[in-house]
């Protein structure tokens, strides 16, 4: 059980970054972009080439972000640019770059069984792993939060926001729009990256899903931790990466459930965290709307009865 | 200081929904200058208010701010010059950001945005002091989501955003319409101390005939694309609603068709 616990933290972490990366995009920039299906597996692609090539694992991983990056900017341009449709221009970013990651990779999955990774070193103390991981984690939070608060990041959160109105006081907001992409998709091809390194191996499939789990701890995240503002939201993204990481092993503690029915776990808790306040909200104001009427009625017939 | 010649604007060119939207628009403001837009819907004012600032591009004639040529820029490269307060009061700001943030973005207008931090404790206190203009108390609320404010408080806030860098033009669409009375009434006096005091050059459509009339130093009436009247400061003084509206049936052949149309 604590070993489980413990996965699913390390897990959490891992994704997290992948899901702040979802989070600047879906959130804070109202654009689904589903690049990062396919740039999560050329983050993990391109750490596993070049460290099964020798290369340094700290070094595969910074070139797994420019990459990420350059994806990004790529689903931006086309989005700006060329006017194309925001989730079409991520569907064709998406099944462009499967065949870039099979180039990158060169066969289905490369194994990274006895070689060194960014892990290595701490991977026998678990908890200094989980220490370490945790302040990665925090650092590239940090990070994001100052730069959501410089002229720049207001900028892009205003993009967002009220578009017509931070053009009207003087941002691109084609410019703006192409730096949150490539940022997304650049922190989602780290966590490609680590968790390339951390399992062992890099595959073609290995990104597929990953807008849906992105999706959801920023779901659950926000359900649970709130999201009064950026720097909030972006703890409750992080949190809510690892309590999906732990909802999805007490799930799959059930006898009947079996890892490929993760998938539909996941879609099943979007579902929720989607449609739960809606019909909630929607309740709420039915019985307010009944209360209001029957009040106003009674007011009539009070007003009626004396005239 | 704004020089518009021979500005023309097709709407759908070559289709059934064909529409003219602006002919042969001749205007030129004074540095200072305070002019108030009346006229029927669909004249062409708000039009004439998006080519200014660049929503719009003219499909003939030249605009020009301090006698640069501005016409081919983008909206975003001629925010330096202009600012602007729509009619939405949800158009001016940021919901999801809070007074503070709203306004350092008002701050950078026109500039290059880097990695400077938004708001930090200079910016602040100029934030307090221009916010307490405005006597709504907003200047204790600087971290407070701008969503959570009321229409007129938005609108304060859009038109101190609009401002408070000193553009070169300020550029007003019916920018109190969308308030009740009261509120209306805070912005209109507001604007009208805002614009004195800096002395801006302003361009404001309104639909209250008595405001046209009362505010800026000339009036301008338009109808069908075209400016078909235009007041100097002289004759606008003693000028009186009926009269006005006498003008607009004199010279178009009907009565002045404004479905948001108060008399004053
Ligand atoms: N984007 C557009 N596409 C097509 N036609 C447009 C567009 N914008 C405005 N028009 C048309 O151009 C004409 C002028 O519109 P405009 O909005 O400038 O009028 P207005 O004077 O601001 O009217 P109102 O008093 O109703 O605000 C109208 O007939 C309108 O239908
Ligand atoms: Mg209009």
């Amino acid at each position: 059980m604590l070993e489980s616990l413990t996965g699913a933290v390390e897990l959490g972490l891992l994704y997290a970054l992948m899901a702040i990366g979802v989070y600047i995009t879906f959130r804070i920039l109202d654009f689904p972009d589903l690049t990062v299906d396919a740039s999560f597996t050329t983050g993990g692609a391109v750490a596993a080439v070049m460290i099964s090539n020798g290369g340094s694992p700290l070094l595969a991983t910074i070139c797994a972000f420019g990459c990420g990056l350059a994806a990004g900017a790529v689903t931006g341009l086309l989005h700006t640019k060329g006017k194309v449709n925001g989730l079409l221009a991520g569907i064709l970013m998406m099944i462009a770059l499967y065949s870039v990651n099979m180039r990158i990779m060169g066969k289905p999955n490369i194994s990274l069984v006895n070689t060194d990774t960014l892990f290595t070193s701490i991977e026998g103390n678990t908890v200094l792993y989980l220490l370490v991981l945790a302040i990665v984690v925090i650092m590239v939070k940090l990070l994001l939060d100052a730069f959501l608060h410089t002229d720049l990041g207001l900028a892009l959160r205003a993009t967002g926001d009220n578009a017509r109105m931070i053009r009207s006081l003087g941002a691109n907001t084609d410019t703006t729009k192409i730096i949150g992409v490539s940022l997304s998709n650049g922190l989602v091809a780290v966590s490609g990256a680590m968790i390339a390194q951390q399992s062992g191996f890099a595959d073609m499939s290995m990104g597929v899903g990953t807008i849906v789990l992105g999706l959801a701890s920023v779901i659950i995240g926000e359900a649970i931790f709130g999201i009064r503002s950026v720097v909030r939201a972006t703890l409750a993204v992080i949190l809510g990466s690892i309590v999906y990481r732990i909802i999805v092993a007490l799930a799959l503690r059930v006898e009947f459930l079996d890892t490929s029915d993760l998938k539909l776990i996941t879609a099943v808790i979007v579902v929720g965290a989607l449609v739960i306040p809606t019909v909630r909200r929607s309740m709420k104001q039915k019985s307010v709307a009944r209360r209001r009427t029957q009040e106003l009625i009674a007011a009539a017939g009070s007003q009626g009865g004396r005239s | 200081m704004l020089d518009i010649s021979q500005v023309s604007k097709l709407f759908n060119p070559g289709t059934p929904d064909e529409k003219i939207a602006l002919m042969n628009i001749q205007l030129k403001l004074e540095p200072g200058d305070f002019v108030t837009v009346i006229g029927s819907n669909g004249a062409g004012k708000s039009t004439l208010m998006n080519i200014i600032s660049g929503v719009m591009k003219p499909d003939i004639g030249e605009v020009r701010i301090g006698g640069k040529a501005i016409h081919h820029l983008p909206e975003h490269m001629r925010s330096r010059w202009i600012g602007r307060v729509f009619q939405d009061p949800m158009a001016g700001t940021a919901p999801t950001m809070s007074i503070e943030e709203n306004l350092s973005m008002a701050y950078k207008r026109g500039k290059a945005r880097g990695f400077g931090w938004g708001a930090n404790a200079a910016k602040r206190k100029l934030f307090r002091e221009q916010l307490s203009r405005l006597g709504i108390r907003l200047e204790d609320r600087m971290s407070a989501k701008v969503g959570l404010l009321s229409g007129g408080e938005r609108q304060a806030l859009s038109l101190l955003m609009a401002t408070f860098t000193q553009p070169q033009i300020l550029l007003l669409d019916e920018h109190t319409a969308a308030l009740d009375p009261a509120r209306a009434e805070l912005i209109t006096d507001l604007t009208e101390e805002i614009v004195r005091d800096m002395s801006l050059t302003t361009l404001m459509v309104t639909h209250n005939m008595e405001q046209a009339i009362r505010l800026g130093n000339r009036l301008i009436m338009m109808d069908k694309g075209r400016i078909i009247l235009d007041i100097p400061e002289s004759r606008k003084r003693d000028l009186t609603v009926p009269q006005l509206l006498g003008e607009f049936e004199r010279i178009s052949g009907r009565q002045l068709a404004d479905d948001r149309i108060v008399l004053g």
